[in-house]
């Protein structure tokens, strides 16, 4: 058997071989290059494309950053410690890197910006981060009028009746629970305007008088730089959520009137350029107001800004209300609750959490829309770039200076962005 | 027999207006109307008083004034003594003229921007995740600064071209020339002006351009009509006709005849002086608004376009190539008119953010509606509240116009539900 075997195959492999190493093309580096980056003729092209492209970029730049320059007192300095190489000359940031943060803000009073920098990151801490004591939540609410003292500077009290105001249209709506939500929000509200309109300026006076609390004052004019677009940025933020939410809500209101009414405020707000609402703010106001009104030109800016991204908000929020099962709403009523608790317990629950990306995005076109102010006058970093561009020191500098306040609004904003993708993935409930 | 409803009608007591929910919207709305007309009369009664204390009436008259400044870029006829209302059109269609070129670079960049981020290619998509954060975390107004900032600071001033060893020369076979005063291009001239002959002067070289409309329009209509004979007879007996050749001469030929009856030529831009003529001067305002604009906002095309084409499932590419269709007619013809749906409405708010936002052009001086009606005419007339009234309105009627038409073009790409 095994003869005739032999003879008619000629040869049979009797052990078996030892595993290969797969060819060197099907390894390695080389599998992923020939995957990654040179699958195609198209994916070739387009791959020594983007390398020259880094390599010219880094022709360019490598140089220019390795002989950076960080101690000079002009340009025209800064170009002669470079004798003719090319080089970044980071003095212009490291000489007015006072003045790009906190602007014309007296230099003794630093630490008052700057604790109220620190004391609004312990505020925000447990609106963030669930992990963070809830205790705290009392603090984020005083937090502003604290900010606002501490910023501004002045009697304590006058922020102290601002904030009085919210507690008596408090008390006044827990008074009248018994009366129905209607009465007791016209309640609050007119008990709340009563005390600002009449009675808190007098208080105020009398307070004063009575114990002379006080910091110093700093006007509205000395404020700028990263500090300005931080406290529009944050105030109009936390204000223009739930003006936003009303709007959305009024929009989708069953009563006529008051859904023209917020249809025809967002579709203005969206149709113009914020900056000529901010010129409205800074030329027109004085029309509007009673003659001899005055105030801020930072506190209308705030106003101005927020309106406008309320707009934004409204429709972002109307998105994820629109996109909510009609079930929802329907077993909200089944259930029996009225308006408000469907809308605090059902409805507003899930409609924010679908429109979490929309609202974080209008939050990071808001904080770089604040660069705006720029063009009435404030002195933000642009406005505090260019001033120093001016100077005679530091003529023909702009890389150096906005490249830095470039990467400052980039880690605010790229910090939000990826904090929303993180809110999503917390809230994530169902399984997709 | 007459309908009875059951319950005994209750009789309407005043405490029902806030209490019963049937009345309860009716107090709320006329709550809400009376605190607005209040609202609205106590501002118009306060702009009425303080108009009168400055003594300035309120009207709109200052537009027909002689305006007295110059804009440096104006698309049609206009100097100094021209009126304010002149100006504002001067700057409504450099507006215009921003906007629409921002959108088309915009839209090519962003579109290219997004594929190639889900390109497999490792290298050219993590290139295109960096462009994309970068630019679009950084707000607009610093990317016009420093293109403004690198156009007037880097390139060379028009004197460097002169000169037998000059230091700097034109590019494209001496067609185009970037200076520190704007950039170079040649432009396209007439030899016959249409509106000279037909004595409408005024109307600069737009005849000649109606007349080119107007050719390649009647072109684009029988190409229409020959493609859809070209599919009856596809229909018809299986073979569809060539219809390439056809198609392009169809758009050539007219076009070639209309321009050399015209005497269409170009105009390069020559080295007279200090400065360059002849051409079209792109000055830099406009090239760091149109740069500035368009690879901000491409960066968030990307992400829609991006976002689009990941919204189609798999399982439509996986069902085409099933049905043995090639990776471009996927694309075209399966994958893409889903994307649409998706991409276009987001794209539309792009469009709108765009046209909002040439009123930057403030920052680097580029004459548009803000900067013309909305800034020295209000400067020179003191008339902030009828010149901001009257800019506000002009751009709510362009969003409102860009939105409709818009909406339109999705109404037809989106998926027709019942």
């Amino acid at each position: 058997m095994s003869d005739t075997h032999a003879q008619t195959v000629p040869y049979v492999r009797e052990t078996m071989l030892p595993q290969q190493e797969p060819p060197s093309s099907q390894v390695g580096a080389v599998k992923w290059m020939r995957e990654n980056l040179f699958n195609g003729a198209i994916s070739t092209v387009l791959t020594l494309l983007s390398l020259a492209a880094i390599l010219f970029f880094g022709y360019e730049l490598l140089p220019w950053l390795a002989n950076s320059v960080w101690n000079a007192s002009s340009l025209s300095e800064c170009r002669q410690i470079l004798d003719g190489a090319t080089g970044a000359c980071w003095a212009v940031i490291r000489v007015n890197w006072l003045q790009l943060m906190f602007g014309f803000y007296p230099p003794e009073l630093y630490w008052r910006p700057i604790l109220a920098f620190v004391m609004l990151a312990v505020a925000v801490a447990p609106v963030l981060f669930p992990s963070a004591p809830r205790q705290l939540l009392g603090f984020s609410v005083v937090y502003p009028f604290i900010a606002v003292w501490l910023l501004w500077g002045g009697p304590i009290w006058g922020v102290t009746v601002a904030a009085m105001g919210f507690v008596l249209g408090y008390v006044a709506l827990r008074a009248l629970t018994s009366r129905g939500l209607l009465i007791q929000t016209i309640a609050a509200v007119a008990v709340a305007l009563i005390w600002w309109l009449f009675l808190a300026g007098p208080v105020a006076d009398v307070l004063s008088s009575a114990l002379p609390l006080a910091i110093e004052p700093v006007p509205s004019r000395e404020f700028g730089g990263f500090m300005i677009s931080v406290v529009i940025g944050v105030a109009g933020i936390a204000l223009s959520l739930p003006l936003g939410i009303l709007f959305a809500l009024g929009r989708q209101s069953t009563m006529p009137i008051i859904k023209w009414i917020s249809v025809t405020f967002i579709e203005f707000i969206r149709g113009v350029p914020l900056i000529t609402l901010l010129f409205t703010a800074s030329l027109l106001l004085n029309y509007f107001l009673p003659p001899g009104t005055n105030f801020d030109l930072i506190l209308r800016v705030i106003i101005m800004v927020t309106l406008f991204a309320t707009a934004y908000m409204a429709e972002v929020i109307r998105g994820g209300l629109a996109a909510l099962p009609r079930g929802q709403y329907e077993a909200a009523d089944a259930l029996g609750l009225d308006y408000w608790k469907a809308q605090r317990l059902i409805i507003m629950p899930q409609a924010l959490k679908i429109s979490i990306p929309g609202i974080v995005n209008t939050f990071i076109g808001l904080f770089k829309d604040t660069t705006l102010v720029v063009f009435i006058g404030i002195l933000d970093p642009i406005g505090r770039a260019s001033a120093i561009r001016a100077t005679s020191d530091w003529q023909g500098v702009y890389w150096e200076l906005f490249i830095f306040i470039g990467a400052v609004f980039w880690v605010f904003c790229f910090g939000m962005s990826r904090y929303s993708m993180h809110l999503e993935r917390r809230l994530k409930t169902d399984h997709r | 027999m007459a309908m009875d409803s059951g319950a005994p009608r209750e009789s309407f007591r005043l405490s029902m207006l806030l209490y019963d929910s049937r009345y309860r919207s009716l107090t709320i709305q006329i709550f809400a109307f009376f605190v607005l007309m209040f609202g609205a009369a106590w501002l118009v009664y306060n702009t009425k008083t303080n108009l009168e204390a400055l003594g300035k009436p309120f009207g709109f008259d200052f537009l027909w004034a002689t305006s007295g400044y110059d804009i440096a870029q104006r698309p049609i006829e206009y100097s100094s003594t021209s009126t304010h209302a002149r100006a504002a059109v001067v700057g409504l269609l450099n507006t215009l003229i921003l906007a629409v070129m921002a959108c088309a670079t915009a839209t090519v960049l962003g579109v290219a921007a997004g594929v190639l981020r889900l390109s497999n290619n490792w290298i050219i998509s993590k290139l295109m995740t960096i462009y994309i954060e970068t630019f679009r975390n950084v707000p607009v107004l610093i990317w016009i600064i420093v293109v403004s900032a690198v156009m007037s600071e880097s390139m060379p001033a028009p004197s460097a071209f002169r000169g037998d060893d000059p230091a700097a020369s034109m590019i494209l076979f001496d067609s185009m020339a970037f200076t520190n005063r704007g950039v170079y291009v040649p432009g396209p001239l007439f030899a016959t002006d249409l509106g000279a002959m037909f004595g409408m002067s005024d109307l600069g070289t737009g005849l000649n351009w109606l007349l080119i409309i107007a050719v390649l329009a009647v072109a684009f209509v029988i190409n229409k009509a020959m493609l859809a004979n070209a599919t009856k007879v596809q229909n018809a007996t299986g073979t569809r006709p060539v219809t390439w050749w056809k198609s392009l001469a169809l758009f050539l030929v007219p076009l070639i005849v209309v321009l050399v009856a015209l005497g269409f030529h170009l105009e390069y831009p020559e080295l007279r002086g200090f400065n360059f003529s002849g051409g079209i001067q792109m000055r830099n305002s406009l090239l760091a608004m149109w740069i500035g604009l368009s690879i901000y906002t491409a960066a968030f095309i990307a992400e829609i376009v991006r976002a689009g084409i990941l919204a189609i499932s798999k399982g439509q590419t996986e069902a085409a190539f099933a049905l043995g269709l090639q990776p471009n007619r996927t694309m075209r013809l399966v994958i893409l008119p889903q994307a649409l749906r998706v991409i276009v409405p987001p794209l539309i708010s792009q469009f709108l953010n765009i046209t909002k936002n040439t009123s930057l052009g403030l920052a680097v001086g580029y004459m548009d509606l803000r900067s013309t009606l909305g800034g020295i005419t209000i400067n020179q007339t003191g008339r902030e509240l009828e010149g901001m009234l009257l800019m506000m309105l002009i751009y709510l009627a362009i969003s409102l116009i860009i939105s409709t038409v818009m909406n339109m073009y999705n109404n037809r790409v989106k998926l027709k539900e019942r």
